[in-house]
């Protein structure tokens, strides 16, 4: 277990590693930073000694070695648009991402869990057939289109939610949250909805399908024949087998729930890492953009160990596997 | 086949090369598909409406001297102010809709087929690397494609985009955009090939057909175009489909958050998202038929995707 653990770890920092390095060669090499850093009149002499000051003229590896430690001590230098410490930039606005994304993973859970045994219990009730089409058509439009469509019927038409920002928020300990405020919540909804219906088709459609599976194996038919009840089988033994993949999935998602919310963040004008992030793309504000591409990863690379020890836990085959090697 | 008898028995006339292919099992599960006549009839017309812009569109939305700021906001299906006919309506500068629509699929599609046969071509080319080498190559080549994959297609898309900003020269930019675009989203998509086919070519490998060439001395990349490569093009063909659904969705989604093709030339995406800002006074329609035809170009696409995928695969039948 430790082995495994360690090994998993270092692969971790591995990749770790290769992503701040393509994040520093973004930081170093795309545009001067003394360019971006200084007014057209400053002297030459003044920009050499900047450029001494800051360690530009150092060997490419120390370069590197300082950014790494930087970027461990959470330092990423200073924003070219916004003049501020790309750190706090991002940290300010990491609730209002969390938030979002906790919410918007919930509803696919749920939603998700129902619907896929729902539909795999009955298979032929036309409520299936109806979410069976509409999954698919969720699948094909584009999360823009969804978050377009939900603001015209519920903001434009209907005029029930708001359609941009996040309400009023309060300070908790230094969380900015809206989850307390009614005006909060009901900014929060559409938002929500919009990026989780993509993660909710896939859960729905991954659950049912290994309804499906499980339905059919020996065990469900032994227990039938004991004669246990319908929900006893369907939720004590089947759905409960189903859920180690559903809780896999889910959490290798919620990074990409992260980073889809790009997208929701733009259309609901939300205020998020993410529309921080296509801001600096739009002004190639480089400190941000690799400051995000570092904090992007850096979920992905957490999220992918937890699962992967979790999943050694679970499942005693994997084991035997690192045993042999 | 009887070889030695000197001729060949002809029973009858074989039947034609068009005969062969309307009787194939795949033309066979597409007439059996109503939805996916239909799905091809609809990328037919886009496609078609597409490459025809120039010449069946009414006017010429980017010919400012064609344009009427007069006739802008005019309904769909109405007379403008200025008495001239509009099908689809025209947006904030009167621009009519219908034909910024048959411009902007040009745009959107071009993006989407080139985009996806860069992915194709590079995908390809390291998974067969990958597959027929394996070792090394096939390792950093695998691991890249892992780590990429585990990231969503758009993020990639958009950091790529962004370094290509700061190292193109502002005044190039507007002129490069949509190739930018281009690389942008085909680097963003080429792990799921190169995935696919070095599974195949590993399986293909394997077989006498390749052990015999390579006993002969081909050499291995002739192999590999030759040989492995006519063998694994079925899965990709579904992948590839699939992909240039991806990649028109994907340019669009660039294209509305503002960081793909530049406004001057706007694709379905920009369409969009210069129709989202005239959403909440009503002029709807300036955002719908965009939407619509984007919608019903990649659900089509989809569509004909997933018939590749059961018709090629026989398991599923």
């Amino acid at each position: 277990m430790t082995a495994f653990v360690i090994r998993r770890l270092l692969q971790s920092i591995i990749v770790m590693l290769a992503v701040s390095l393509v994040a520093f060669l973004v930081f170093r090499y795309v545009g001067d930073p003394i360019d971006s850093m200084v007014g057209q009149d400053t002297r030459l002499a003044d920009r050499e000694a900047m450029r001494e000051r800051l360690g530009l003229n150092e060997p490419f590896y120390i370069q590197f070695a300082t950014f790494v430690g930087n970027a461990v001590q959470g330092n990423f230098g200073i924003s070219y648009r916004l003049q501020e410490p790309v750190t706090r930039l991002i940290m300010e606005r990491l609730p209002a991402t969390i938030e979002l994304a906790f919410a918007s993973a919930t509803i696919a859970l749920v939603f998700g869990l129902f619907f896929g045994v729902y539909t795999a219990l009955k298979p032929k009730s036309p409520l299936t057939s109806v979410v069976m089409t509409l999954s698919l058509a969720g699948v094909s439009l584009p999360t823009f289109l969804i978050g377009i469509g939900l603001i015209y019927i519920f903001a434009v038409e209907l005029g029930w939610l708001p359609s941009f920002g996040r309400g009023e928020t309060v300070m908790v300990g230094g969380w900015r949250t809206g989850l307390l405020t009614e005006s909060g919540l009901r900014s929060l909804i559409l938002p929500a909805i919009t990026l989780s219906l993509f993660q909710l088709t896939l859960i729905m459609r991954l659950v049912r399908a290994e309804m499906l599976e499980v339905l059919r194996a020996d065990y469900i038919r032994f227990a039938k024949a004991r004669g246990l009840s319908n929900r006893a089988i369907n939720f004590g033994h089947a759905l409960k087998n189903t859920l180690v993949p559903v809780i896999t999935i889910t959490g290798l998602q919620l990074g990409s729930v992260i980073a889809f919310a790009i997208v929701t963040e733009t259309v609901f004008q939300w205020p998020g890492v993410g529309s921080l992030f296509i801001q600096s793309v739009q002004v190639v504000d480089v400190p941000v953009m690799a400051a995000y591409l570092m904090f992007i990863a850096f979920v992905f690379v957490v999220i992918n160990l937890i699962v992967d020890i979790l999943y050694y836990m679970v499942d005693p085959r994997l084991r035997v596997g690192t045993g042999k090697r | 086949m009887a070889a030695g008898d000197g001729e060949p028995i002809v029973l009858s006339k074989p039947p034609s090369r068009l005969y062969r292919a309307w009787d194939s099992d795949i033309f066979y599960s597409y007439r059996r598909s109503p939805v996916t006549i239909i799905a091809s009839i609809v990328v037919v017309i886009i496609v078609g409406a597409a490459l025809l812009a120039p010449w069946i569109a009414p006017y010429d939305p980017f010919n400012p001297a064609s344009l009427n700021l007069m006739d802008g906001f005019t309904p769909p299906f109405s007379e403008s102010r200025m008495g001239n006919f509009y099908l689809l309506g025209t947006d904030n500068q009167g621009r009519d809709v219908f034909s910024t629509i048959l411009y902007g699929s040009r745009i959107s599609l071009f993006v989407g087929f080139s985009a996806t046969l860069f992915a194709m071509a590079l995908g390809i080319s390291l998974g067969l690397v990958a597959g027929y080498q394996g070792g090394t190559a096939d390792a950093v080549i695998m691991r890249i494609a892992d780590v990429q994959l585990s990231f969503p297609a758009i993020l990639i898309a958009l950091l790529i985009f962004g370094i290509a900003r700061g190292i193109i020269p502002p005044s190039q930019q507007e002129s490069m955009a949509v190739y930018v675009l281009i690389v942008a989203i085909g680097l963003a998509n080429w792990a799921q090939f190169a995935r696919t086919v070095r599974g195949a070519t590993m399986v293909e490998r394997q077989k006498d057909y390749v052990s015999a060439a390579r006993i002969m001395g081909v050499h291995p990349v002739l192999i590999l175009a030759r040989h492995v490569l006519p063998n694994v093009m079925g899965p990709v063909m579904v992948i590839a489909t699939i992909g240039l659904a991806l990649a028109i969705i994907e340019e669009a989604t660039l294209s509305f958050l503002g960081v793909g093709v530049p406004p001057t030339q706007p694709s379905l995406g920009t369409l969009i998202r210069i129709g989202q800002q005239y959403l909440f006074s009503g002029e709807w329609w300036i955002l719908f038929f965009p939407a619509l035809t984007l919608v019903l170009l990649a659900l089509s696409v989809n569509l004909l995707g997933d018939w590749l995928r059961d018709a090629l695969n026989p398991r599923l039948r």
